[in-house]
């Protein structure tokens, strides 16, 4: 390391000295159980094309939607 | 560490996940908190983290240990996490140094130029230059070789220099 490459460390350190032991203050583990009870409900591709086609085909065939109804 | 717990955690056990993640929240905190310089925010990232290691069990090989893996990702999201905050909300106020009076006046044009680099560069001088960790240690990190660190660490020297160069400020 040269003098110069040094007094860029120094310039560094100086504005943003290292983390002295920067230990976990709390347990995050509520905080993760939390990101669980978030999680969005995640719709599959598979579902998607179905209810495409389903829409699909009642704008194609209007009297397919009282049958599709029916089974619902 | 068992290889029991592992083999658990990567057919996707609940329990396996939550004994990995008490086992090693400090860990991936410690680590994060080094690279995005604020603890509320490390925090965040490190659930966040975490998240992506459990959606991501079933890659885990648990032949390898979970300490490196669990690195990576942490760096991943550390990484995300830089590339899309505002340069000044990366600096925790509590945490501004008081610098020696030398370099006071410096100090938030050095900050300034510093949070202005790439994201990727932005870490490994973070890990190199001021933490002043091993380069194969930050390599693993990144999941790039040594070489590639070292020639991340000159792009950002040279940035820097420039960055502050048009500051006015001798490096």
């Amino acid at each position: 390391m040269n003098d110069h490459d040094h007094k860029l460390r120094q310039l560094l350190k100086d504005a943003l000295p290292p983390e002295q032991a920067p230990d976990l203050a709390r347990d995050l583990w509520p905080q993760m159980l939390r990101r669980f009870d978030h999680q969005p409900s995640r719709v599959s591709a598979w579902d998607w094309a179905v209810a495409a086609f389903l829409a699909a085909g009642c704008l194609l065939v209007p009297e397919l939607l009282p049958v599709l109804l029916y089974h619902l | 560490m068992e290889p029991e717990l592992l083999e658990r955690f990567a057919r996707g056990d609940l329990e396996a996940f939550e004994a990995l993640f008490r086992q090693f929240q400090g860990l991936v905190f410690s680590w994060i908190v080094r690279i995005v310089r604020d603890r509320g925010v490390a925090e965040d990232l490190t659930v966040e983290a975490f998240w992506r290691i459990h959606k991501a069990h079933a890659r885990f090989d648990p032949r390898r240990g979970f300490e490196p893996w669990a690195r990576r990702i942490a760096t991943n999201a550390a990484l995300d996490h830089l590339r899309t905050a505002k340069p000044e909300a990366t600096l925790d106020p509590e945490r501004v140094p008081a610098p020696p009076a030398v370099s006071r006046e410096i100090s938030p044009a050095v900050c300034s130029a510093f949070q202005q680099l790439p994201a990727k560069l932005q870490v490994v001088a973070t890990l190199a230059l001021i933490e002043e960790l091993p380069y194969a240690e930050i390599a693993d990190a990144l999941g790039i070789s040594v070489p590639a660190v070292k020639m991340r660490e000159f792009r950002a020297v040279r940035l820097l220099r420039e960055k502050l160069k048009k500051m006015g400020i001798e490096s």
